[in-house]
């Protein structure tokens, strides 16, 4: 995964709390394989028959604003590829569900918290506007203000630096075979039993 | 110091925590299913083996076809039941599969088969694996990503949620259930209400609880945000795992004890949030809107979005107009077009078997569903009569599965269907595109099959508890 620190796009609001992961990526299509691409089914059940929303009037936007409780639900991880495929590189809300932001970090793309979300979803209703986001101060800069929004740092370095978590856990191979060992000999209980009523 | 049994859980787990805040947890259990495929992709890409097959467990549910299994007509199902076939075979992996008499769902099985056991962490790339934190486990659901981390390194990263106590203090009605404590909750809180934090689940009412209750109540736990829901061990507990065929024995059991005996809050602990709710408060309740927190008792009238605060007016107004329903309205009475009793929230035997009591002698007005927890449930089901009340009603007794809760094998309600469903998400589309779900209790189903319409359980259930 390539690490980014700034980008430079295309910001649009899609007003609307609690958008589920179900709405992301409507189940029927989970069996698809990444290489078909995901952007084609983000949000496909709720853009139907609505030729004025706001992703289709502006297929280029790369930054979304949306309503409280983005990406709650199941754990998909399908919800986050159908929006990065379809270009977008961050999500701005008051708050996302948990396992999705996660998620969302371990593909690049950036969950932003950011109080003022409803007030620019407010002033930015029908139309766009161009934003930057500055990961490093963990900043953007759209409709002629500058804020800050919320990141765990954690999160911030991973997606500065495209960190894969199996490779840089891989460093720490000798102390998980020690926790290990020391479980099973000391903790021998919670190994499952030998015993399989199929055998 | 004192401590909640969150601290205890998870200090038992962290192989090291860095200095930002990230640790990396120890996993005992890691289960997997057909929509694991992204995550066994990436473990291939990488030439990786699986570190550890012993403590990884597959699962066929997602996809599972409840009819038929012999003849599986779409091939994009039967893809993704090969696939999994196919990467359990190739990292020597045990396989709940289409054809194992054990096979269900997978937050049904991991206790049934006893390996779901106080003090485990157990991860699985699905959000209701907070099922199996009502045995006190350290139980959540990760991502694809995730997922393929702990194939490779039996690991996880996670940053340690802050800890929230839900007590539900007095006694429960028995004809109200954990199903009903849950909507409440996220009713009362909201569908955000516990984000960023693990929930531990405590009280008189909670006590009282079967594990089937506790599993339920756990289960929904990630409706509210919550990263998972959790319950102390106790008698109950232990009653329920001795003899399981995975869970220890003998000596192994006897050390468990000791050591499961510790898996609770100390008195003093403090935890960042505490919520208290009486239980003499929680009426059967049920979800209107499409999304949990949108929930009612069943003698409620529907919202007017006109009263309600600006930020949830417009979603209540979008709500009414997918369901089909309108201000003022009375829930009951509302008419289903059909019924569902399934899903890794309400399809446990006693599930089964309170929805039983309210139909028996008693003939459905609208079709359904009942799709067992798992294959042995089913049999159970059967062995105690069941199955005839389900039929004899006009329902259909099906295979195990996740089913209608989500629809992947094909379970699907129909656009503008109004389904009254034992499952945990009311989201649009979630049981079929258009499709209309009410979320409620195995009773409230069960009721609503009777009459065909939403319904307060309690008056069919008299003199049949």
């Amino acid at each position: 995964m390539a690490g980014w620190s700034r980008h430079d796009g295309t910001a649009v609001a899609l007003p609307r709390d609690n958008i589920d992961t179900d709405q992301l990526i409507p189940a029927r299509f989970m069996s698809a394989s990444r290489a078909e691409g995901y952007g084609q089914f983000l949000l496909r059940d709720l853009r139907e028959g609505d030729p004025d929303f706001p992703l289709d009037r502006f297929p280029q936007a790369s930054i979304l604003l949306a309503g409280r409780n983005f990406g709650c639900g199941s754990s998909r991880e399908a919800a986050v590829y159908a929006l990065v495929d379809a270009g977008i590189r961050c999500v701005i809300a008051t708050g996302f569900g948990d396992i999705f932001a996660a998620n969302a970090v371990n593909n690049g793309l950036l969950p932003a918290r950011l109080a003022e979300t409803p007030a620019l979803m407010q002033a930015l209703a029908g139309r766009t506007t161009s934003a930057s986001i500055d990961l490093e101060t963990s900043q953007i800069a759209l409709n002629g203000a500058t804020l800050q929004f919320d990141l765990a740092p954690v999160w911030r370095t991973k997606l500065i630096n495209g960190w894969d978590d199996i490779d840089l856990t891989r460093a720490h191979l000798d102390d998980i075979r020690t926790f290990r060992d020391q479980r099973h000999k000391r903790h021998r209980w919670s190994w499952p039993a030998s015993q399989n009523p199929q055998d | 110091m004192s401590l909640t049994l969150l601290d205890k859980l998870w200090a038992a787990h962290e192989v090291r925590r860095n200095e930002d805040g990230q640790s990396l947890l120890w996993v005992d259990r890691h289960l997997v299913h057909e929509g694991s495929h992204h995550a066994f992709g990436k473990l291939a890409a990488r030439g990786l083996p699986v570190a550890q097959p012993d403590l990884t467990f597959g699962v066929a549910d997602h996809y599972a076809p409840t009819g038929n299994r012999n003849r599986i007509t779409d091939p994009a199902i039967a893809k993704m039941l090969e696939r999994l076939d196919t990467h359990a075979k190739q990292h020597g992996i045990t396989l709940f599969g289409l054809d194992d008499p054990r096979q269900g769902i997978v937050h049904v099985i991991g206790p049934e088969q006893g390996l779901t056991l106080p003090g485990l962490q157990i991860n699985c790339g699905d959000s209701h694996t907070s099922t199996h934190g009502a045995f006190g486990a350290l139980a959540f659901g990760i991502g694809a990503t995730e997922v393929a981390h702990v194939l490779a390194t039996q690991t996880v990263w996670q940053t340690k949620p802050r800890a929230m106590r839900i007590t539900i203090d007095g006694r429960l009605d028995p004809m109200i259930s954990a199903k009903d404590i849950a909507l409440h909750w996220i009713a009362l809180l909201g569908t955000d209400g516990a984000r960023g934090h693990a929930i531990e689940y405590a009280g008189e009412a909670v006590r009282a609880l079967s594990m089937e209750g506790r599993m339920t109540l756990c289960n929904l736990s990630i409706e509210g945000g919550a990263r998972l829901g959790m319950i102390a061990p106790d008698e109950v507990t232990y009653a329920y795992i001795k003899g399981r065929p995975f869970a220890p024995e003998g000596a192994s059991w006897d050390a468990a004890l000791m050591e499961w005996a510790l898996l609770h809050s100390d008195e003093a602990a403090i935890f960042d949030r505490e919520v208290s709710i009486d239980a003499a408060e929680i009426a059967p309740t049920l979800t209107w809107g499409t999304t949990p927190e949108q929930a009612l008792p069943i003698t409620g009238t529907l919202p007017d979005p006109a009263d309600l605060p600006e930020g949830k007016a417009r979603a209540a107004s979008e709500a009414l107009d997918y369901m089909g329903l309108h201000a003022g309205q009375a829930l009951d009475g509302v008419p289903v077009d059909q019924v569902f009793l399934g899903s890794c929230t309400n399809a446990r035997i006693e599930d089964l078997r309170i929805a039983a009591a309210v139909l028996r002698g008693r003939t459905a007005r609208v079709p359904g569903i009942v799709s067992p927890g798992s294959m042995l449930i089913r049999a159970q089901a059967e062995r105690e009569g069941l199955d005839r009340v389900f039929i004899d009603a006009g329902l259909d007794w099906v295979a195990s599965g996740c089913s209608m809760c989500v629809g992947m094998n094909g379970d699907l309600v129909g656009a503008g269907k109004r389904c009254a469903s034992s499952t945990n998400r009311n989201f649009r589309g979630r049981q079929g595109k258009g499709a209309r779900t009410h979320l409620m209790s195995p009773a409230m189903v069960a009721a609503a099959a009777v009459t065909g319409t939403l319904t307060d359980p309690r008056p069919l259930m008299k003199g049949r508890l």
